[in-house]
């Protein structure tokens, strides 16, 4: 269970346009164990999908451009793989689950060929015992095999993230990244979704890495929590330091966003302001302009990581072991 | 008397010689001041609703009353009249907006339309607006793109208190908003209907933010009303098996919350030429012979309505269960 699958060191990635630079990661650090489910949660724009992108090097480049880091997949770094090699463990050894399973599968090929297109590639057999694979996948994922010749017009919202599901599981990959997994579908399909992914993780032993902006899927699935903002992690520990500890202005600022079914209150106590425009980032904490309990030297000088209780990081001047 | 009152509104759609029932037959009544949601999976006919009463959609049959006047079948003058009283915030600031329009063109558009005020009334009105919506003036000339996703709801909701409305439909104002900016806008639209005693019907299919808004919750499903009931007493008491998994399926952004989830079988069945039975039965568990049979509205308790005929069995037997 402690065996550190993956291991992220200082990753700094920007984006460089005609006009500016964008800082999208800003030497982030993450290590996931084997087995373990991690939440990655924040806004629109913090950087989370670029740090999923930059582990399976599929960030467009350019744009993109990796300045530094090193991320260590079973104690090999993949940023200094050849292509070639890069291109073994994609899909393979790590998969990806995107965001919108309506624009991730290929229209004019059938669902089935889309699995065993998988399999094929990466592993030695033949057309047919890729077939006989991409049809139990359908199975595992609640898919009739019937269907295997069927297009992805064929399949509601639902039925085509599970077909997602099944090409990225279909190689059992031992570590998983879900992008928004469960976003575009309604809480019900979600439900049977997360489900579903949490069998499959339980008996096929994979490390999923769920970026996500609910804090409610984050609490029914991960066992730890990575909150990214401006690009950097700003606080990390299990899910019940997050929850219960909450340290990080910005994480406390997240919760008291969210309408609560059991709360009497009339007003949700939003955090004022935006996040930083992450071409013209401040010197000092991201989130000072925007933090409650900001001080002169949040503006000044960039918080390094302190360790609260064993493994609850934070990135702030003022936490001090939370609430 | 109810300041809108809908009574067995049914819009069909034709679809090649076939009918696709998008609501069917739906009745509720709406006080000034007060807030109904409507909630359900996408494709439940919520949107179209909407639509229908603020008639950019010709109701198939039923009727609409407004402060106590049959609008079913209005004529021009009316109509017009009525677009002042009734008006409409879209799900996507990103889309509702001319991109090659400028905030205060877009806020105006409905005053200079109206054609009741002077260029200058007009101006000042506009102003007013922006303030009201918390927009600051600097923003006057600039253009959709500019601006983040709040900013743009923000001008959407301006242009929909333009002609000082007393009814509006929200359809899904938030759902394209990260939390944070979320939280502001759920804020601003409560404050409004403070001020100005506006009448919400508010569409989403995020259930905990309908919870914290609504006064009163109508939960469809392909498009019938499946329960109807204050929205404490619905959370508190759910009746219906399919509100029951609905609520069920809402993550909790709290890892003391176990909420043990009930994963509905499949997904929604197709809304064209449906049987006359409850709709909901392929997936319900509790489904028998009897739900073949059409179902009717039952008020089970004061002011809470349910369309199932086990909901009364289910409910003895769960009080049992509970002794």
């Amino acid at each position: 269970m402690d065996e550190v699958i993956l291991d992220i060191k200082d990753l700094v990635v920007e984006y460089h346009t005609d006009e500016a630079v964008i800082h999208a990661a800003n030497g982030v650090n993450l290590s996931v164990r084997k087995g373990e489910t991690i939440g990655l949660v924040g806004e629109t724009g913090a950087g989370k999908t670029t740090i999923a992108r930059s582990i399976l090097r599929i960030l467009q480049t350019p744009p993109a451009k990796l300045c530094g880091g090193e991320i260590y997949f079973k104690g090999q770094d993949l940023l200094k793989l050849s292509e070639k090699e890069m291109r073994a463990i994609r899909g393979n050894q790590i998969a990806m689950i995107f965001q919108d399973p309506m624009t991730s599968l290929n229209p004019v090929e059938t669902v089935g060929f889309q699995i065993a297109e998988t399999v094929r590639i990466h592993n030695k057999c033949s057309q047919a015992e890729a077939e006989k694979r991409a049809c139990d996948m359908l199975e595992m994922v609640g898919i009739s095999s019937d269907r295997f010749n069927e297009y992805p017009h064929q399949f509601s919202g639902g039925m085509k993230q599970r077909v997602v599901i099944a090409i990225a599981l279909a190689c059992n990959p031992e570590l998983l990244l879900a992008d928004e997994p469960t976003t575009a579908l309604d809480v019900t399909i979600q439900a049977q979704v997360l489900e579903m992914i949490q069998t499959l993780k339980e008996r096929l032993g994979t490390s999923v890495v769920l970026i996500t902006h609910d804090l409610g899927v984050v609490a029914g699935f991960c066992e730890s929590v990575a909150v990214v903002y401006a690009g950097d992690i700003i606080e990390y520990g299990s899910v019940e330091d997050i929850y219960d500890h909450t340290a990080h202005p910005y994480t406390v600022g997240l919760f008291g966003s969210l309408p609560r079914l059991n709360s009497k209150e009339r007003r949700l106590k939003p955090i004022n302001g935006l996040m930083p425009d992450p071409s013209n980032l401040p010197e000092g904490c991201p989130f000072a302009e925007r933090c409650p309990v900001a001080s002169e030297r949040c503006t000044k000088e960039k918080p390094e990581a302190t360790e609260l209780s064993p493994g609850h990081f934070v990135k702030c001047f003022h936490a001090k072991g939370g609430q | 008397m109810a300041l809108l009152e809908v009574k067995d509104l049914k819009k069909y759609f034709k679809v090649g010689s076939r009918f696709l029932h998008a609501v069917d037959g739906v009745s509720f009544k709406l006080e000034e001041g007060k807030t109904l949601g409507v909630v359900g999976e996408s494709g439940c006919g919520k949107s179209t609703l909407g639509r229908t009463i603020l008639h950019l959609l010709e109701p198939t049959s039923g009727q609409i009353f407004f402060e106590g006047k049959d609008i079913t079948k209005p004529d021009k003058p009316t109509l017009k009249k009525l677009h002042e009283d009734m008006q409409f915030i879209f799900q996507d600031p990103y889309a509702s907006l001319d991109p090659r329009r400028s905030v205060s063109e877009s806020i105006s558009e409905p005053l200079r339309l109206q054609g009741k005020m002077s260029k200058s009334e007009i101006l000042e009105e506009t102003r007013r607006l922006m303030d009201t919506v918390g927009l600051a003036s600097r923003f006057e000339n600039s253009y959709p793109h500019e601006l983040d996703g709040g900013r743009r709801q923000r001008i959407g909701i301006a242009r929909a208190l333009a002609l000082k409305p007393k009814f509006i439909v929200c359809d899904e104002p938030v759902s394209a908003l990260d939390v944070s900016i979320q939280a502001h806008i759920i804020n601003l639209l409560l404050d409004l209907q403070e001020q100005q005693k506006l009448a919400y019907m508010f569409v989403t299919h995020d259930l905990s933010v309908v919870k914290y808004i609504s006064n009163d919750i109508l939960v469809m499903y392909l498009g019938t009303m499946v329960e109807k009931a204050s929205a404490d007493e619905l959370f508190a008491n759910p009746m219906h098996p399919y509100t029951q998994a609905l609520l069920s399926a809402i993550p909790e952004p709290d890892i003391h919350v176990k909420t043990k989830r009930i994963i509905m079988q499949g997904e929604i069945t197709s809304p064209i030429d449906p049987k006359p039975g409850c709709r909901f039965m392929a997936r319900c568990q509790y489904a028998s012979e009897e739900c073949a049979q059409p179902q009717t509205l039952e008020e089970v308790s004061p002011d809470h309505f349910v369309a199932c005929c086990k909901c009364r069995a289910l409910k003895e037997k769960k009080a049992e269960t509970v002794e």
